[in-house]
């Protein structure tokens, strides 16, 4: 069994206030992720590849197709159906979100944000504690930031936060929306360091790159997108 | 049961009613008045679970039902039908509505809290702030002097109110430290749930941002399941999970939070969302 089969995805966006147009997110998605595998997506803006990882995490509800994953609590679930209580309970424990735009909670520390990822997980406090702190020094967020609010952090800083957060839990399935976006090629290599490594360790990823060729080494499949249909594939 | 509490087809209308009331009120018309007899569906059809140490927000437009749906949980008011559930209540069994007035309040005061979006509604404004907090305790079957005043203290101190205020009156108090009075006060005997109504609303930013990160650090560290109801949706995406949206006195749509915020279903959702600043 592959960890995520997702057949005929479809999302459309219904626009009640303009007269019920519909947008077109993506169509025909198709796509076969096998466990410890990476796949990374590239496309024009508005292809539809944030909403492929987004139907995946249920921020979106998908409009038809399936989404067949292998959970540790549910066993084969379809995600397209999942309850609401079991995505809580995926997100929570096995799949994480690293998102284009960056959600911090206000008022929590750099640090804190890192250690709560993990104390949701059931993780003892000071373990978290040591966890969080060497993932905040591997993507080289200044120590003098750790104590502080990010919410004055720079674009790279919040992101590496955010980078930070999602992988200090070390999740089974790891969904990546243009985590280098914003970076320099020192914050970058460390992205893609994380990535190996979490690879290393069983971590199955999905990720959208503007630049594949830094990825070029990583991936395992790579998809191109346009108006949200997959439009070419290759297999490293 | 599975979860903490569980609600099912709740109805509060007020006036004599017709057979018509709901087919005539909700979001479909615009309206929670019955235009045959005039009667206000305050909300009808209501039903939801929360689960244990889990937050649920409640939005909605002003006079969507909102307060009318806790302060029926709350027993304040009667409801003209449906059911509720506590798991903590002889395991959920009973349809808590069901039960004599003695144990309805004994339900209310052992094992729920509530914070008033009016806190003239949460609070004797003229009694002490620790007599507020004594009086829940006592309710409670709480009347050891030590141990109420000892008790008081420590919920002072974890709301951040000063001791030194302890026995000043709540009417003199600011609009921040009336709402923390509230929650010591809704906290006192440890309740499994804890019903939320527009706490922050009204207050400065400021103050609204201490008392959300009190609400969270009780959510973390104690585990008490909630119902937040809110009109800000900056308020529901800090605190839930999930999110119920009401019209016209009924539920349209229910989801994760991020999605209801980021792929809303309903016209009306669609129009809050958009409506954001
Ligand atoms: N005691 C009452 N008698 C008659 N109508 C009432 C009574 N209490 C509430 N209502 C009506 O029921 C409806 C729901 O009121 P409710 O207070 O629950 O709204 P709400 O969603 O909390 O609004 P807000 O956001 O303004 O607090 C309103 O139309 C209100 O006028
Ligand atoms: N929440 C939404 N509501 C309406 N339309 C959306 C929403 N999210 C995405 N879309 C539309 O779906 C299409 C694909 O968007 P997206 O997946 O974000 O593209 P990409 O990530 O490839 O840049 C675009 O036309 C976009 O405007
Ligand atoms: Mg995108
Ligand atoms: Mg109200
Ligand atoms: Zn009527």
């Amino acid at each position: 069994m592959p960890l995520l089969n997702i057949e005929q995805l479809n999302k459309s966006f219904h626009l009640h206030q303009f007269g019920g147009k519909q947008i077109v997110g993506c169509s025909g998605i198709n796509l076969t992720l096998d466990h410890g595998e990476f796949i990374g997506i590239t496309g024009k803006s508005g292809a539809g590849k944030s909403t492929i990882l987004k139907c995946i995490y249920r921020t979106y509800i998908p409009t038809s197709g399936s989404m067949y994953y292998e959970s540790d609590s549910y066993g084969t679930i379809d995600l397209a159906r999942a309850g609401e209580r079991e995505m809580i309970e995926i997100r929570q424990k096995e799949i994480g979100y690293v998102s284009q735009f960056l959600k911090l909670l206000p008022r929590v520390t750099a640090q804190d944000a890192v250690i709560q990822e993990l104390v949701a997980t059931g993780c003892p406090k000071e373990r978290a504690e040591g966890e969080a702190r060497s993932m905040l020094r591997h993507f080289g967020l200044a120590e003098s930031l750790w104590d502080t609010y990010p919410n004055t952090f720079s674009g790279g800083e919040k992101l590496r936060l955010n980078l930070a957060a999602a992988m200090v839990k070390r999740p089974k399935f790891l969904l990546l929306d243009e985590p280098t976006a914003s970076l320099d090629n020192g914050s970058k290599e460390a992205v893609r360091d994380m990535i190996l490594d979490l690879k290393r360790q069983g971590t199955s990823m999905m990720g959208i790159f503007h630049d594949l060729e830094f990825m070029e080494k990583v991936v395992d499949q790579e998809f191109s997108m346009q108006s949200g249909s997959i439009t070419g594939g290759r297999t490293a | 049961m599975d979860e903490m509490l569980s609600v099912r087809q709740l109805m509060k209308t007020y006036g004599k009613g017709c057979p018509a009331c709901l087919d005539l009120t909700g979001p479909d018309h615009g309206r929670n008045m019955c235009p045959v007899c005039g009667t206000i569906v305050a909300c009808a059809d209501v039903s939801l679970d929360v689960y244990p140490g889990e937050v649920l927000g409640i939005v909605g437009e002003s006079g969507s039902g909102k307060s009318t749906l806790v302060k029926t949980l709350y027993f304040d008011e009667e409801p003209t039908a449906g059911e509720f559930y506590l798991r903590s209540y002889e395991d959920g069994v009973p349809n808590l509505y069901d039960l004599s007035s003695r144990k309805k309040r004994w339900v209310r005061n052992h094992q729920m809290g509530m914070v008033y979006q009016n806190p003239h509604l949460g609070l004797r404004l003229d009694h002490s702030a620790g007599g507020n907090i004594a009086e829940k305790l006592l309710m409670a079957g709480n009347y050891h002097v030590g141990s109420i005043r000892e008790r008081a203290v420590q919920l002072l101190e974890k709301t951040d109110i000063p001791i030194t205020r302890m026995d000043d009156l709540p009417r003199y108090f600011s609009g921040g430290m009336q709402q923390r009075v509230q929650i010591s006060k809704a906290m006192a005997n440890n309740p499994p749930l804890l019903l939320l109504d527009e706490v922050t609303t009204g207050l400065d930013v400021s103050v609204q941002a201490n008392v959300l990160d009190l609400i969270r650090e009780i959510q973390r560290e104690l585990g008490v399941s909630m119902i937040v109801v809110s009109h800000d949706f900056s308020v529901i995406r800090m605190l839930t999970n999930r999110t119920i949206v009401m019209k016209n006195g009924r539920i349209v749509e229910q989801g994760l939070t991020d999605q209801i915020m980021e792929d809303p279903q309903h016209a009306y959702t669609q129009l809050l969302i958009n409506s954001l600043l």
